[in-house]
């Protein structure tokens, strides 16, 4: 038995089975300025769709103030760890963060799932546009600490591992300044489409957006523990599609046991 | 001479006591929730699914598949 896991050391050299390395310098590519730049533009793309996915999402269910307040902060820390170490970030122990952070939003995802679960059971898609906040457990004045740490660590360890494709491929090709601008379009790109989509997301039924959350912090989580202890998914990233689907799948064929009674369900608030 | 203790740092154990238990509590809601079945499933999964690994038995599923189940055992339960 080996500990810690493979996936857990990481470095520029990358000569475990790394799966920033994988990811970012696949063979056969030839390295010149722009395959560096649409190279970091795409693994960067991946990692921030993922982290624009968590922020929209508990912003919508829990509320935008303490959602940013936590994505500032986890941008912040990612600042000050960049500034800090800069190179010397690739002895992060990415794996390990991966399980931690994982582990933590898939138990929490669970809790949203199941609560979803509940309430669609009960209620169907209701709820459009309107958020009780004190139904939710969402204090009404101050920081909503959920809120705040789930997009803190959604964006740290996102933004984490952009730094390490930056890092990773830009120092392999010489060109960090090149791929570090690749990821920082792909910031700007995709997180604008994510804001556009906020207005998108509001308009979903709450009850359903909350199942929906639910779902999508199950699959990333489960997606991140597993990898964070050095298990490789079959079809790499595209797992979490097939993730989502089968926590899509669960929840329905939860809904349908629940309301043929074969399920007795607890009274949705 | 007696050193007077200022009122703020005579309160300081009582606050730090305070922001530990809210601290607590914030964490073991965030974790356990109103089920800790889901939180121990979870954990037995991923130590499971690590065993295994390094067994070198294929077991990404596992988690995935324990997850669902927890969470229909936790309907189940939680509801009676």
């Amino acid at each position: 038995m080996s500990w810690p896991p493979n996936g857990w050391r990481v470095g520029v050299g990358c000569s475990s089975t790394e799966t920033v390395c994988r990811r970012t310098r696949p063979e056969g590519v030839v390295v010149t300025p722009s395959s560096v730049f649409v190279t970091t533009f795409l693994a960067a793309a991946v990692e921030v769709i993922e982290m624009v996915i968590i922020v929209v999402g508990v912003g919508t269910v829990r509320g935008w103030r303490s959602t940013w307040l936590g994505s500032i902060a986890g941008l912040a820390v990612l600042v000050v760890l960049v500034l800090g170490f800069g190179t010397a970030l690739t002895l992060v122990p990415i794996g390990a963060l991966r399980l931690v952070v994982g582990a933590l939003l898939l138990v929490f995802g669970l809790q949203w799932l199941k609560k979803g679960i509940r309430r669609v059971s009960v209620n169907g898609f209701r709820g459009m546009g309107t958020r009780t906040a004190s139904a939710d457990g969402i204090p009404d004045q101050g920081v909503d600490w959920t809120a705040f740490v789930l997009a803190f660590k959604g964006v740290l360890l996102e933004g984490l591992e952009i730094t390490l494709i930056v890092i990773s491929f830009g120092a392999t090709a010489q060109a960090i300044p090149i791929a570090a601008l690749g990821a920082l379009v792909a910031l700007v790109v995709v997180g604008g489409a994510g804001l556009l989509a906020r207005g998108v997301v509001e308009r979903i039924p709450r009850s359903a957006l909350q199942l929906l959350v639910g779902t999508l912090l199950s699959s990333f989580g489960t997606f991140w523990a597993v990898e964070g202890l050095g298990v490789d998914w079959p079809g790499g990233d595209a797992a979490i599609l097939a993730l989502v689907a089968w926590y899509v799948l669960a929840a329905a064929g939860y809904i349908g046991l629940l309301r043929a009674g074969r399920l007795v369900a607890q009274e949705a608030r | 001479m007696s050193a007077v203790t200022p009122a703020w740092v005579e309160r300081l154990p009582t606050r730090i006591l305070g922001w530990l238990k809210a601290f607590g509590k914030f964490w073991y809601r965030f974790i356990i929730g109103d089920d800790w079945t889901v939180a121990a499933t979870v954990a037995v999964a991923l130590v499971v699914t690590w065993l295994l690994h390094t067994a070198s038995v294929e077991a990404w599923w596992l988690p995935p598949l324990a997850a669902v189940a927890v969470v229909g055992v936790s309907l189940r339960r939680v509801g009676r």
